[in-house]
């Protein structure tokens, strides 16, 4: 079957290479080495080395924005996984309504970033207004905004995932502990707990790099309001491009850095999926 | 599960636990529906307010907010541009993937991680230098968007089928080639229907990736085609003036049809994140 499948590559392989040429590959080599040079639009581009580079660091906007994001990510990753962990557990209790909280529960994930940030600006600012301020009006509000924002939207997404690990622990294995006398307490710690471990890494990983890359949140909530220090790194590398004129190198610049710290990020997961099978 | 809850009092009280949470879940999308019928004035200022005869303004702010942002336009371009490049995505990158599974060459490898790699590039990477190509290559309209999202989106689909096609048994396809079906045929009826659990996890993956996304139509065709995204963060305007009673009624008709599709095929959608989730 190979020779005769083999002549078929152009209809087969290159129309997806072709678009995938035009969207990934130019842009992205192109990408690396507009890092390298100055300009104002792709034709123009002069080599200056590692100035870009080096001028990421001239105010502290990348820096501030980088803190940003790292503390973000490290409260949201914690407790977007707790609350998600804990009502799949309640889920997977044969409660009544359980498909009913569950469908509840998802729902906001398949809102958009642009939708959530403005549904959010409307609550947040309205509790808010009790003390006579907005949410731009001070960093910590605009923090403390994004991540309920991200909880409501990833806590029934992870939720979804847990729900599928805790089903696939054995019923027998409960049965046997309880059997020996295992509490509750003791059965989730040494049972579920390391059972469902992969779906633990996998939300891990889903919630840290979300996070990471959430742009659309929060040019909606804050736009990076006061003064940019609500900025995450994307939205950081959007506004160098965009809103500074001569600065478009640095923003390049920043954008590779960007891309090695989340594909740092993402690595791990994609390398341990990689040769195991769709289950479906 | 055999960890199901006998205690009676104890199943009321977790069954009370979860409503509640579910009803602070469905809160803010209740509270946004309620404000789009009140005046644009009684909504900063009160947010939480029943809608009373004072307040109440029936359908004014859904009619100011569709004039103003061409709210219809804006579905109709949301809907083709997703529609579209589903289709594209699913017809395209199950043949590249059947292809470069079968063929085992050294080209076919390579293709491979580079659409791996793909996966990990986040889109700030190659926002500018993407956004420079299509336009060069003059495709910054709806019809050469949908180009962008099929090299863009290759990345995640190519290898979600690679993953399934590796467990589908070759004889078939063996059979249909010496029963004298081409390649073509052979990949028309005998592999594309048994690809149909992961076809519907692919196109819900990228319809919801899709729908929501609001760089890069913004960066591409923003200016002369407004998608829905696109339409809402425009209301926002300058400095951060936001006519709120169009906002309110203009988010609701963003949330209204994501919701009837979410409860029309809520199975598939709800294992479909799961699978992909799992794949990275």
């Amino acid at each position: 079957m190979e020779k005769s499948l083999k002549k078929y590559f152009p209809i087969f392989v290159l129309p997806t290479l072709i678009a995938f040429t035009i969207a990934f590959l130019v842009p992205f080599i192109l990408g690396i080495f507009l890092s390298f040079t100055e300009f104002t639009t792709v034709t123009d581009a002069t080599w200056v080395g590692l100035k870009n580079y080096a001028r990421i660091f001239e105010d502290g906007e990348f820096v501030n924005a980088l803190w940003f994001t790292v503390r973000f990510a490290v409260v949201s990753v914690i407790s977007i996984n707790v609350f998600a962990f804990l009502l799949a557990l309640l889920l997977t209790r044969g409660l009544k309504g359980t498909n009913l909280f569950r469908t509840v529960f998802f729902m906001p994930n398949l809102i958009g970033g642009i939708v959530l940030g403005y549904i959010w600006i409307l609550i947040l600012n309205g509790i808010l207004a009790k003390w006579g301020v907005t949410i731009t009006y001070d960093p910590k509000y605009g923090f403390w905004g994004l991540v309920i924002l991200m909880n409501w939207q990833l806590i029934g997404y992870m939720m979804i995932i847990y729900i599928a690990g805790i089903q696939s622990v054995p019923d027998t294995l409960i049965e046997a502990a309880k059997i020996d006398g295992a509490t509750p307490g003791r059965i989730l710690r040494s049972i579920t707990i390391p059972m469902v471990m992969p779906s633990i890494t996998i939300c891990m990983f889903l919630t840290i790099s979300n996070s990471f890359k959430l742009f659309d949140q929060n040019l909606a909530l804050t736009a990076g309001a006061p003064a940019n220090k609500t900025a995450m790194m994307a939205l950081d590398i959007y506004s160098t491009f965009y809103g500074r004129v001569g600065w478009e190198g640095v923003g390049q610049a920043k954008a590779v850095v960007f891309f090695i710290i989340v594909a740092l990020i993402s690595l791990p997961q994609v390398l341990t999926t990689r040769n195991k099978e769709v289950e479906s | 599960m055999d960890n199901q809850i006998q205690s009676k009092s104890l199943r009321v009280v977790l069954t009370t636990l979860c409503s509640v949470l579910a009803i602070i879940f469905i809160y803010p999308v209740f509270i946004v529906l309620m404000n789009s019928f009140k005046g644009k004035l009684y909504i900063s200022d009160a947010p939480f307010e029943m809608v009373t005869v004072d307040n109440f303004v029936g359908f004014e702010n859904y009619i100011s907010g569709m004039e103003k942002i061409g709210f219809l336009k804006a579905f109709g371009f949301s809907l083709w541009i997703t529609v579209a490049s589903v289709l594209a995505i699913v017809v395209f990158t199950s043949m590249t993937a059947w292809y470069i599974t079968r063929i085992k060459t050294k080209l076919s490898q390579i293709l491979y991680y580079m659409f791996v790699f793909s996966m990990i590039v986040p889109f700030q990477m190659v926002m500018f230098t993407m956004t420079k190509t299509a336009n060069m290559l003059h495709l910054d309209n709806p019809i050469g968007i949908i180009l962008i999202y099929l090299g863009f989106g290759a990345g995640l689909s190519v290898f979600m089928f690679c993953g399934f096609v590796k467990s589908i048994p070759i004889d078939v396809e063996e059979a249909s080639v010496i029963d004298g079906c081409n390649a073509l045929q052979t990949f028309r009826y005998t592999v594309f229907p048994m690809l149909k659990p992961i076809i519907t996890t692919v196109a819900i993956l990228n319809a919801m990736w899709i729908w929501n996304d609001y760089l890069l139509p913004y960066l591409l065709i923003g200016t002369d085609y407004k998608t829905i995204p696109i339409a809402i963060q425009y209301l926002k305007g300058g400095y951060g003036s936001i006519d709120m009673g169009a906002m309110m009624a203009m988010l609701v008709l963003a949330i209204v049809p994501i919701i009837i599709f979410y409860l029309c095929c809520q199975k598939h959608i709800i294992k479909g994140v799961a699978v992909g989730a799992v794949k990275g």
